[in-house]
């Protein structure tokens, strides 16, 4: 049995610990909101913060992430500055990377307030985006970071 | 086709319904009561709009949304008509039936950019018609003249009296009304929506993680399945030694399935140990040493074959033979592929007299066609869910994966998700083709083109999708943006040399422009230096025809300040397309390190006419995600070949652009009154030739293969200097 905690939620599993934490939250727990894109840590869509830090859940195991506060795009309050900024600035098109997206640009903000234009691009080129809103995530994560700060 | 179903719906359906009947010879709307009658006489009539009591308004949507905005832009179309209020606009995703075919392509379909330009006319004309309707109703309630009346926002104004009514409240009485024939449209000086930037309706759900895309299906009792593809192209299973799968905790089948081996198992790791534990002996397949060598080859031998000719003017070869100043040049482009962020991935169920699909699929008709072929049953027994595509690029217009999810679904029994990993994306896609051009010109003394030749060696996507197309054996996708060359030049010749190689090829963002615009571009920029002409100066030169070229390459290069010179070390550069009726022009600025090779992209000004403009933010966002595809496609991106498959596994080795390389990107939108152009694809294809024309201007070198890497510049640039 492996305990994990998801958003504040405790759930009690019954899989071998070196499931990917991707695939266990994605199917087993259902949170659909976080995605696969590689499996190899090369696309950032299956950004999750595991103890406060963003991480690749394609390249956590389910063992490593027990016990630690694990936080999904759904446990993003809808009215983070990050998910305001995003729609103010429609950054979705299809939409499959954003949750990766705002769950990379959530650590950042968390740890600086007010990024450099390097620091947005430093922290975010880790997420591929093939619908290319590059631009529009970068407007976005300085507006968020602006509201942020009020 | 189902008009059963249709008619059980038309009779649940509370509130006022407008309906659209797509025949062969056209569209007709129709009102619920028509629509009954009409079923009669063998139309099988849709609902496309639905005004409820609550006044909200329901509209469905027969296209795709894979990012290109449909699920906003074509409600908008109705609703503004039909002076709804927008706050109560919801959307409903049609399901895969007759009534809900594409009336211009006959199947419901998504792709070639032409939600919009195939739906404007039939949904203003539904919009239309239900508006109409309402305030003749209102008008029947009030007891006053229509004309009286007017439509604003979702209800109907009587300003003599000071009366309104809510659409709401007119649901009964306009449902017992006819369709007008012919409903009057708004004066363009009338929309509210239309030509502005609505927010997207799927804006929301697709920031807050809720948006459903295929991957994210879930069905009660569900088994998850992965397959086994064959190792190289073509080659078949002739052995699966499967032992050691079966002792897999939570393997429940395997099947053997026309593309593969399926593992289904209650978890999707189960199903992946169990394909591990497998060992298949894969035969030899077509063409055990194909690499990317031996397919450069090929295109090579191909390239002096006579081909078709797709369009003659005048006569190259002797203007050819005649001139003294001529260019000739050799261009090579590789094979692509999608990688839409999403792999591809389908949910089936079959039942005995029912089958459903949830599918993130652009082709509707095709996976309806996929089930009722693998399964039996009739179109109205099966079901198809369109869920929203984690991007799309004409990938998803494809079947395989619909039909390894049914044929799997059916010997199981179960409801199936079969989920592809990142490798097998790679690995098994409908790949843009690569392609080889060789063009030819000749200046006159005034520096004016005199013959413009263009031969090219190309794979067909048509012989296997639409044969039917192959007219004198052209794939009129390979030679797309070439029969239609713009520029005015006495004699023209394109010739379509056919390769078939065993890659399967597709349709790729943008399909043949995606490589012609860089051929035809780079090309030109070339014949104007040539001609020691500027490179804007010698197109538009060339343009006298084609006003709205003219117009969108002007206007990107005034806003990019064209004739000014750059900053120290910037090289800029111009190119233009004309894809899926919409022009558009780019230009680059770029620098190029000249000890790495790297190409720096510093900014793209893109101008853009696609004819009337129904959500300016909406094409902002396409033509910035289409340059920056493109730029991809331009700088990092090809698939590798070796031993009879692809060895391109991951984006380790097929990077895409990052943020990092994202240039600034500026985008102004030319209103016109052409007809409406597509915006899905058409700024994909000026990005590569607007990038190579830059690196020419900044350090002399012509780029003639894609992608643009450090090291193929390197390589130019140590030629150009050894030269000096
Ligand atoms: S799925 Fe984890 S980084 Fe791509
Ligand atoms: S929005 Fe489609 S991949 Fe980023």
């Amino acid at each position: 049995m492996i305990s994990l905690k998801v958003n504040g939620k405790k759930h009690e599993l019954d899989l071998s610990p070196d499931v990917p934490l991707v695939w266990v939250i994605r199917e087993h727990l259902k949170l659909t909101g976080t995605k696969y894109g590689c499996g190899k840590g090369l696309c950032g869509s299956c950004t999750v913060h595991v103890a406060g830090k963003a991480v690749r859940s394609c390249q956590t195991s389910v063992g490593d992430a027990e016990g630690k506060e694990i936080t999904t795009i759904e446990g993003i309050p809808e009215d983070h500055p990050l998910k305001k900024a995003w729609v103010k600035e429609q950054v979705a098109q299809c939409g499959y990377c954003q949750p990766g997206q705002i769950m990379q640009a959530a650590e950042l903000l968390s740890g600086d307030k007010n990024p450099s234009e390097e620091a947005i691009i430093k922290a975010m080129d880790g997420n591929l985006c093939r619908c290319g809103t590059y631009p529009r995530i970068k407007t976005a994560i300085r507006f968020a970071s602006k509201e942020g700060g009020k | 086709m189902n008009s059963s179903i249709t008619r059980r719906t038309f009779l649940k359906a509370a509130g006022f319904t407008i309906a659209i009947a797509i025949t062969p010879s056209g569209y007709k709307i129709l009102s619920a009561k028509e629509s009954e009658e009409a079923m009669g006489k063998g139309f099988s009539p849709n609902i496309w709009l639905r005004v409820m009591p609550d006044n909200s308004v329901i509209i469905t949507v027969n296209k795709s949304e894979m990012g290109q905005g449909v699920y906003t832009s074509l409600p908008m179309i109705i609703a503004d008509e039909l002076e709804a209020d927008w706050k109560r606009v919801k959307l409903e995703v049609a399901p895969a039936a007759d009534g809900y075919r594409d009336p211009v392509w006959g199947a419901q379909a998504t792709g070639g950019s032409s939600s919009i330009r195939h739906m404007y006319e039939p949904l203003r004309k539904a919009g239309a018609a239900a508006r109409e309707m309402l305030v003749t109703a209102a008008a029947g309630v009030w007891n006053v003249p229509a004309a009286e009346c007017e439509a604003s926002q979702g209800t109907v104004k009587h300003s003599a009296s000071k009366r309104t009514v809510t659409y709401g409240e007119l649901v009964k009485p306009a449902s017992a009304l006819d369709v007008p024939k012919d409903p009057s449209l708004k004066k363009e000086t009338q929309f509210r929506l239309i030509g502005t930037a609505v927010p997207r309706l799927d804006i929301v759900e697709k920031t807050d993680g809720s948006a459903k895309f295929g991957i994210d299906v879930m069905v009660s009792d569900m088994l998850y399945a992965t397959v086994a593809r064959p190792y190289a192209f073509g080659a078949k299973a002739e052995a699966v030694h499967d032992a050691m799968a079966k002792n897999v905790k939570g393997l429940k089948q395997i099947v053997h399935i026309d593309r593969g081996v399926a593992f289904c198992a209650d978890t999707i790791e189960a199903a992946w140990q169990a394909k591990k534990a497998t060992h298949i002996v894969w035969g030899k397949g077509a063409d055990p040493d194909l690499s990317n060598e031996t397919l450069a080859k090929s295109f090579e031998e191909y390239l002096p074959k006579d081909g078709v000719v797709a369009r003659r003017d005048g006569d190259v070869q002797t203007a050819l033979a005649a001139a003294s100043v001529k260019l000739d040049a050799r261009y090579y482009l590789p094979y692509l592929a999608h990688a839409t962020m999403e792999p591809m991935n389908c949910t089936a169920h079959v039942q005995k007299d029912r089958c459903d699909i949830w599918a993130p699929t652009q082709n509707q008709t095709g996976t309806l066609m996929t089930a009722k072929r693998i399964t039996g049953l009739a179109p109205e027994q099966i079901h198809v869910h369109t869920t929203y595509l984690g991007g799309g690029f004409g990938r998803r217009f494809e079947q395989d994966f619909v039909e390894e999810a049914v044929q799997t679904a059916k010997a199981v029994g179960r409801p199936v998700k079969v989920i592809w990993t990142r490798e097998e994306d790679f690995q098994y896609d409908y790949y843009r083709p690569g392609n080889l051009s060789r063009i030819q010109a000749a200046l006159d003394d005034k520096g004016n083109p005199t013959a413009w030749s263009h031969k090219i060696v190309c794979p067909s996507i048509f012989v296997r999708v639409f044969p039917d197309t192959m007219q004198k054996g052209i794939d009129n996708a390979a030679v797309e943006g070439l029969s239609n060359l713009e520029y005015d030049v006495p004699n023209v010749s394109v010739e379509y040399v056919r390769i078939d190689t065993p890659v399967p090829v597709g349709f790729w963002r943008s399909v043949g422009s995606s490589h012609n615009a860089f051929t035809v571009e780079t090309f030109a920029d070339e014949l104007a230096y040539l001609a020691k002409k500027d490179p804007l100066k010698f197109r538009l030169d060339l343009l006298n025809k084609h006003p709205r070229a003219q117009r969108v390459l002007e206007l990107a290069a005034e806003k990019a300040g064209w004739g000014k010179p750059p900053e120290k070390g910037i090289g800029r550069g111009i190119a233009y397309h004309l894809s899926f009726d919409s022009y558009v022009a780019q230009v680059a600025d770029v620098s190029v390190d000249r000890k790495s090779g790297a190409i720096r992209v510093h900014r793209i000004v893109c101008a853009v006419d696609c004819g009337p403009v129904i959500n300016t933010d909406t094409i902002k966002a396409q033509m910035m995600g289409g340059t920056i595809m493109g730029l991809s496609a331009a700088l990092k991106e090809s698939i590798s070949f070796g031993r009879g498959k692809v060895l391109t596994e991951n984006f380790d080795a097929y990077d895409l652009l990052r943020m990092s390389e994202t240039p600034k990107i500026e985008v102004h939108i030319v209103k016109s009154d052409a007809k409406l152009g597509g915006i899905g694809e058409p700024g994909v294809p000026p990005a590569a030739p607007a990038v190579a024309n830059a690196v020419f201007s900044a350090v002399g070198v012509r780029l003639r293969n894609l992608p643009m890497t450090p090291d193929a510049v390197l390589k130019a640039l140590k030629v150009a200097d050894g030269k000096a």
